[in-house]
């Protein structure tokens, strides 16, 4: 009798924990293929080889080769500035270092809170600092912008996976003489990478994406930038131009948007795990 | 202890974590070129004394020390010239699971040695041998060093970690339990090891291995509850106890 409860409450579980996950996975799949629906008949090769013609307001004809580019320079260019700061910061949360001084925990607290921050804020705050430089909106401004967006993020998932790394493993190096920089470097970075590349991927699919930070940082433009100070357009505020439009053609353009950026993300996730592979294997586990 | 030389002398030494005093004003002298078997009880401040012979200790938080350690004669807390990266270097240590660093086994031999400074291609490549050799893993090995040192079994990789500490050239060797999470076979290894090894090197370890104990030491340092019991040759502490406690440790009435 207690035993079939327990079996029943057992399969009770099991089927809630898959149908969580089909349904996960299912509004996965549904975004995808709404996008690649709605956007199919937009997508051609000069989609992503050419600039738009007559204006991305009104024109079906060109592509978006302006916002692709400008959302791997900004992309890009944030998350390795994201990139230098956090991997200190992460590795400073050591408990050799500051972890579990007030210090430390005030930190890790501050991040938490930015976590949380929504994107418009931080484009805002970027606005200030712009107008107080005197710069206007342009790609060194979005990629400031999107630094702050993804530093708390690239910051606690670092900070998660190196107060991960076994102790034991840190004070066998320590035992053969290592300085705490040496264990840090040779023993905690290799052993954390998997991990730190998650942390840098996530930040990176949180800043491509993100559109309201750099809506008045990095502006937007049909033309290919030239250098920091020109304004730079982005896939995020591509999709949102564009679905704003009463033109139909105009819309699909919208949808084909999205879903290059999608497969943008996926290239880049795919691709740095196969290139790190190399390094991965030798992790302890 | 009149004829030995005392390699590691520890002297009125007290640690405490916070409110819990570790260790009570303990006194030992770890002769040369022997082993040493720090026994008790769990709990009874068996690997903290362990810990603070090479300044491992220093690295858990909020602890408290006082006394002296001295090793071939220099206080290794209290000296001004010391140097707690040389103090590490001269011992060698062994914990009680194996954990090879995140590297290629020819890598994990080899970094003790990269990080004093050895560069030179040749003497690393001798040095891998030479010590993988001393640590009875060559054989099984020597096809495969570029491979991670993580896919070795868990004796293997104990044996990888005796190497690589021996591959900085220690005095001294600590062990904390290093044969518990072993296989029979692969601890046997270990210890026979380390009989070979004591021709050169003064070697500590910490067992709740009673006749692990008997089979390897030649002293015996007897803790209980953070208090030194009892220290001597291990014939005369096995065969002839002088404290009760040290005596029901041994029969098996307090573990």
């Amino acid at each position: 009798m207690v035993l079939n409860r327990r079996k029943l409450e057992a399969s009770f579980f099991k089927g809630l924990m898959i149908a969580s996950t089909l349904a996960v996975v299912g509004s996965l799949f549904a975004v995808f293929f709404a996008v690649i629906l709605k956007g199919a008949p937009a997508l051609s090769l000069s989609m992503i080889t050419e600039v738009p013609k007559g204006g991305y307001y009104l024109g079906g004809e060109g592509g978006i080769l302006n916002a692709i580019v400008g959302s791997l320079y900004l992309g890009i260019g944030a998350t390795a500035l994201a990139l230098l700061m956090a991997l200190p910061v992460a590795l400073f949360l050591q408990r050799e270092y500051i972890g579990n001084s007030r210090f430390g925990r005030l930190t890790r607290l501050s991040f938490d809170v930015l976590w949380g921050v929504p994107s418009i804020v931080y484009g805002a705050f970027g606005f200030i600092i712009m107008l107080y430089l005197g710069i206007r909106a342009c790609l060194l401004g979005g990629i400031i912008a999107l630094t702050l967006l993804e530093l708390p993020i690239m910051i606690r998932a670092m900070d998660e996976v190196v107060g991960m790394v076994p102790r034991e493993l840190k004070e066998a190096s320590y035992a053969m003489g290592a300085t705490k920089l040496e264990t840090t470097i040779k023993v905690v970075c290799r052993q954390a990478l998997p991990g730190l590349l998650t942390g840098i991927i996530l930040a990176f699919g949180r800043g491509i994406g993100d559109a309201a930070s750099i809506l008045f940082t990095a502006g937007y433009t049909d033309r290919l930038p030239h250098s920091l100070f020109d304004p730079v357009a982005s896939l995020p505020l591509a999709v949102f131009f564009q679905i704003g439009t009463p033109f139909p053609e105009v819309q699909q353009r919208a949808y084909a948007s999205a879903f290059i950026l999608l497969i943008l993300v996926l290239i880049i996730s795919v691709g740095s795990r196969v290139l790190t592979r190399r390094f991965t294997k030798y992790v302890v586990r | 202890m009149d004829i030995l030389k005392a390699h590691i002398s520890v002297q009125n030494l007290n640690v405490s974590y916070g409110e819990h005093q570790a260790l009570k004003n303990i006194t030992a002298d770890i002769p040369e070129k022997q082993i040493t078997a720090i026994i008790g009880p769990s709990g009874c401040g068996k690997t903290t004394l362990l810990k603070c012979l090479n300044r491992l200790i220093d690295l858990t938080d909020g602890v408290k020390l006082s006394g002296q350690v001295l090793v071939d004669g220099v206080d290794i807390y209290n000296d001004k010239d010391i140097d707690v990266t040389c103090v590490r270097k001269k011992m060698g240590m062994l914990s009680q699971k194996p954990f090879p660093l995140p590297m290629s086994i020819y890598d994990n031999v080899t970094y003790g040695l990269r990080l004093h400074g050895t560069r030179d291609r040749k003497k690393l490549d001798a040095a891998v041998e030479r010590y993988l050799r001393m640590g009875g893993l060559w054989e099984e090995v020597k096809n495969r060093l570029e491979s991670p040192a993580a896919k070795l079994s868990a004796g293997q990789q104990q044996r990888l970690c005796l190497a690589r500490s021996l591959a900085v050239e220690p005095e001294a060797l600590l062990g904390d339990e290093p044969t518990s999470a072993l296989d029979p076979v692969s601890a046997q290894h270990i210890e026979k090891t380390f009989r070979e090894l004591k021709k050169n090197y003064t070697i500590v370890i910490v067992t709740h291995i009673l006749r692990q104990a008997r089979r390897l030491a030649d002293y015996v340092i007897f803790l209980y509850l953070g208090e030194l019991i009892e220290c001597g040759p291990a014939e005369n502490v096995f065969n002839y106890p002088k404290e009760s406690k040290t005596q029901a440790y041994i029969k098996g009435e307090i573990s």
